[in-house]
């Protein structure tokens, strides 16, 4: 007796929603015991997540505001995963984006707000795009492998910015806290209904329309749909591999460098060191749970930021370490990529002819 | 190993069915081998032959049914279980490890090798056995560096090695010489002589009729019956594979060529290694004609059509479309002019089989009105281009938007041919076009390939099917190691044999 996997053509929409769903919630049994090793009832646990990102307006508003950046990286990563180059990089891209700001708002102050913002937004988008614009042009002229460069390039972001804010940038009247000065008026992003949800909710949801329609609707996008699955077949319809290539990275890295942005201009109104907690690197993972979909992942980047926030207070009630919130993000990861193998192949038990062993056993040696 | 024919056969396959999620590949076929005998497989695509031969092989288990071997029933759970009761099988593709030499591709797998490998012991035993069966080889050359045929001569050499006693053979001469398949058949014919089983499935009539004892024929995953290969005819045959009569043949009318369409002078295109692939090849082709280019797969043909099509840089020479000079032009100016390629690698260049048919058949023409509106994409137009190519073509799929790669290798071959054909090419250069299809599925390819000639296309056909290119071209080049052997006038009268010396490199005088 024995398992087999048989490879299925196609699997129907409602079973990727019911496997999708199952398996989360496997990764959710599995965090269950994990956190019953730790001593902690998982229930109450769980509980605790639910009421700390859902319970009150407040709470609804901060897990809006986390889901934020994790939503427009991952939009911006995804971009490039549909063409098979892997940015890993978006988290130094925002750090970039959020330097250029800064540095847009100290030299060239702006009395507008408008004017200031946008000012803002381009830059942060230029030095964005041009950070994995070189990764990309890399790759396809040398072929180095943009994984490795972009990783490296995020430690290179993260030094560069340390550089600025503990040296030329770092605000005197700081007492030595490694932050720039406090950004002018004109350069805040207004908030929202008097929570800390800044207007780069509005930027989120007209990116993710634009994007979807980009990727459905537009020449530039079936090009990129079709340069995913087979380069070799792009090249041999014309299309230009490598044109196609850095343009997509620098789109990529130009909208992670503008969450960079929206980032400092709307909620710390300054560079401080580690400003971006790593949102780079989750929204891979949102990238992936929803299926490389523009749309999807507003969704997937929200239920994310609630068990961020719901980490954050276990560690406050609990005494759980804050990384019990990443176990869970791998473990979700985990389940769901493995229940992919189950919309690939269909399996079954293989019970195999009656006599089959015996037979096995005494003929399959003999010959030769 | 010297039991008669007519006794209990060497293997034998009973009432085998196999199905995949829904699809019946084999139902309740019967198939033996006698000792000393080669049988032949014949079938359209998906009649089940390779799916009944795989699971002689062990790669798949038989849903229903029981093979024998000497009469004694045996389940085979993987290839090394089939090999070790004398059953192997050469693949089309044959399954070599490139960078290994071939003594050490010999051993692979095989069980009781010690740890420290016996070299000169294995090497004396590859030269014993390649004596024998005639099958010249150096054991010490790496895989990569061998011909195709060569290549061949190692996979058997592995299967004699492990001493099988029923060997299977998927399409063994399609990659041939016809000198070296005339070798091939000496080694066949030594080893039935010897008491082997030889399992021979092939797409060529001729050599079915004169190289084989017994022939069974597939439809639809049944066994259509199998005969002796003496009381039979050609006709017979195709008949039975396709369930009602055919005829095999494609008329190609007298046309006068038209002016010349398309130059090719001195060019030289580099390989992927990095040594030069095409040297100093010139041609020209006419509005309705159909240069056919004879020769071995490897010899500068793959990079002869890159270069044609601006996927290739040239290190030198022109290439001239109505006067027009097109060296270093892009991939897409090349299209634009009119020049349309069907390469041989179906799915890794032609399509993006991970998408829909829809999305294939706008891959040449997205840029352009109807199709291409602006920036974006006019699916409705797309859809009714892919509905069009469809219909004209005669393409069976599920729905428009199956994925290409879920499409059998003769539908995708049409949509390929469709997509290209239906843009009216004026030059058209297509390689290997009915490698692996079907006796109907070629038939129809080639017929479009001559419609296109009698409508004004310049057609460069590159093939290794000697009697595809006599049926279809106007004049014949014979490529060898980069060069132009020669270029014949009148193919048809010039004998095969001669074509089969320039192929392996003979000069024309000599020839």
């Amino acid at each position: 007796m024995k398992f087999r996997a048989e490879k299925r053509i196609d699997a129907p929409v409602w079973m990727n929603v019911v496997v999708t769903l199952l398996f989360v919630s496997f990764a959710f049994v599995a965090g269950g015991l994990f956190l019953y090793t730790q001593g902690v009832p998982p229930l109450s646990a769980y509980w605790i997540i639910l009421r700390s990102s859902f319970g009150s307006g407040y709470d609804l508003s901060e897990t809006v505001v986390k889901a934020l950046p994790l939503a427009m990286v991952s939009i911006a990563v995804m971009l490039c995963y549909t063409m098979l180059i892997w940015n890993i990089g978006a988290e130094g891209q925002a750090l970039l984006g959020a330097l250029a700001a800064a540095a847009v708002v100290r030299y060239f102050p702006a009395e507008s707000r408008v004017a200031m913002l946008s000012l803002m937004a381009v830059a942060a988008a230029v030095a964005g795009g041009v950070w994995a614009g070189i990764a990309g042009f890399l790759r396809v002229k040398w072929n180095v492998n943009e994984i490795i460069t972009t990783l490296m390039l995020n430690y290179i972001a993260i030094r560069l910015l340390e550089f600025f804010i503990y040296g030329p940038w770092r605000d005197p009247s700081s007492l030595g806290f490694p932050m720039t000065k406090p950004f002018i008026d004109s350069a805040r992003l207004p908030t929202l209904w008097g929570t800390r949800v800044h207007m780069g909710l509005f930027a989120l949801l007209v990116l993710a329309v634009v994007m979807e329609v980009i990727m459905r609707k537009t020449r530039w996008g079936y090009e990129i749909r079709v340069m995913g699955d087979n380069s070799r077949a792009a090249s041999y319809a014309g299309m230009n591999y490598f044109r196609g290539v850095v343009g997509v990275m620098f789109l990529s890295g130009a909208i992670a460098g503008f969450t960079g942005m929206c980032e400092v201009a709307g909620l710390q109104g300054r560079i401080q060191a580690g400003f971006s907690a790593q949102y780079g690197y989750t929204a891979i993972i949102v990238a992936w749970l929803s299926h490389l979909s523009p749309a999807l992942s507003l969704f997937v980047a929200f239920l994310m930021s609630s068990l961020l926030v719901g980490g954050a207070a276990l560690q406050i009630e609990m005494g759980l370490p804050l990384a019990s919130a990443a176990i869970f993000q791998g473990l979700i990861l985990f389940f769901v990529l493995g229940g992919e193998f189950f919309l690939n192949y269909s399996v079954r038990l293989d019970l195999g002819p009656a006599k089959g062993p015996d037979a096995h056993e005494k003929y399959a040696g003999g010959g030769g | 190993m010297t039991e008669g024919r007519g006794a209990v056969p060497l293997v034998e396959m009973r009432g085998i069915t196999k199905r995949f999620s829904g699809v019946t590949a084999n139902r309740d076929v019967n198939f033996s081998v006698e000792a000393g005998e080669v049988h032949a497989l014949l079938g359209e695509n998906g009649a089940g032959k390779s799916t009944l031969m795989n699971i002689l092989y062990g790669l798949y288990r038989p849903d229903e049914g029981r093979i024998f071997l000497d009469g004694k029933p045996v389940i085979f759970r993987t290839p090394r279980d089939a090999i070790a009761a004398g059953i192997g099988m050469v693949h089309q593709h044959f399954m070599l490890v490139h960078t290994h030499t071939v003594w050490e591709n010999m051993i692979l797998g095989v069980k009781d090798t010690p740890f420290v490998l016996p070299k000169k012991k294995i090497i004396n035993r590859i030269a014993e056995i390649s004596g024998h069966y005639g099958l010249q080889i150096d054991p010490s050359a790496m895989v990569w560096q061998l011909s195709t045929g060569e290549q061949q001569r190692v996979a058997l050499l592995q299967m004699l090695y492990r001493n099988v006693r029923v060997l299977i053979l998927d399409e063994p001469t399609a990659v041939l010489t016809p000198q070296e398949s005339v070798r091939l058949f000496e080694t066949i014919r030594r080893m039935s002589g010897e008491g082997h089983g030889v399992v021979f499935i092939s797409h060529k009539m001729r050599e079915v009729m004169s190289e084989t004892h017994k022939v069974t024929a597939l439809r639809r995953g049944e066994n259509a019956g199998t005969v002796a290969t003496s009381e039979t005819t050609e006709e017979a045959l195709a008949e039975m594979m396709m369930g009602r009569k055919v005829t095999l043949d494609v008329n190609r009318s007298r046309l006068n060529a038209g002016k010349t369409l398309f130059e090719v002078r001195n060019i030289r295109v580099l390989g992927d290694r990095g040594v030069e692939a095409v040297s100093e090849v010139s041609f020209s082709i006419k509005q309705n004609e159909i240069l056919g280019l004879a020769g071995v797969a490897g010899n500068g043909q793959q990079e002869l059509c890159e270069a044609l099509v601006g996927l290739r840089p040239l290190l030198s020479g022109e290439i001239k479309m109505n006067g027009c000079r097109m060296e270093g032009s892009s991939p897409r100016r090349f299209i634009r002019e009119g020049i349309y390629y069907i390469p041989s690698d179906r799915k890794g260049v032609g399509m993006a089989s991970g998408m829909d048919i829809v999305s294939n058949s706008i891959i040449k023409k997205y840029w352009s009105k109807p199709v291409g509106h602006g920036a974006f994409i006019d699916w409705r137009n797309s859809a009714a281009c892919a509905k069009r190519i469809i219909e004209d073509f005669d393409v069976s799929a599920p729905s428009l938007h199956t994925p290409v790669r879920n499409l059998s290798g003769g539908n995708l071959q049409k949509l390929l041919m469709g997509r290209e054909l239906s843009e009216a090419p004026k030059v058209l250069i297509v390689m290997h076009p009915t490698w692996g299809l079907d006796v109907s599925a070629t038939r129809y390819v080639r017929e479009q390939l001559l419609a296109a000639r009698e409508n004004g296309s310049a057609t460069l056909l590159i093939s290794e099917d000697l009697d595809e290119l006599l049926a279809l071209s106007d004049r014949l080049a014979v490529m060898f190691k980069g060069k132009f052997m020669g270029l014949l006038d009148d193919p048809a009268s010039v004998p095969t044999e001669k074509i089969g010396l320039l192929m392996a490199g003979a000069p024309v005088e000599a020839a």
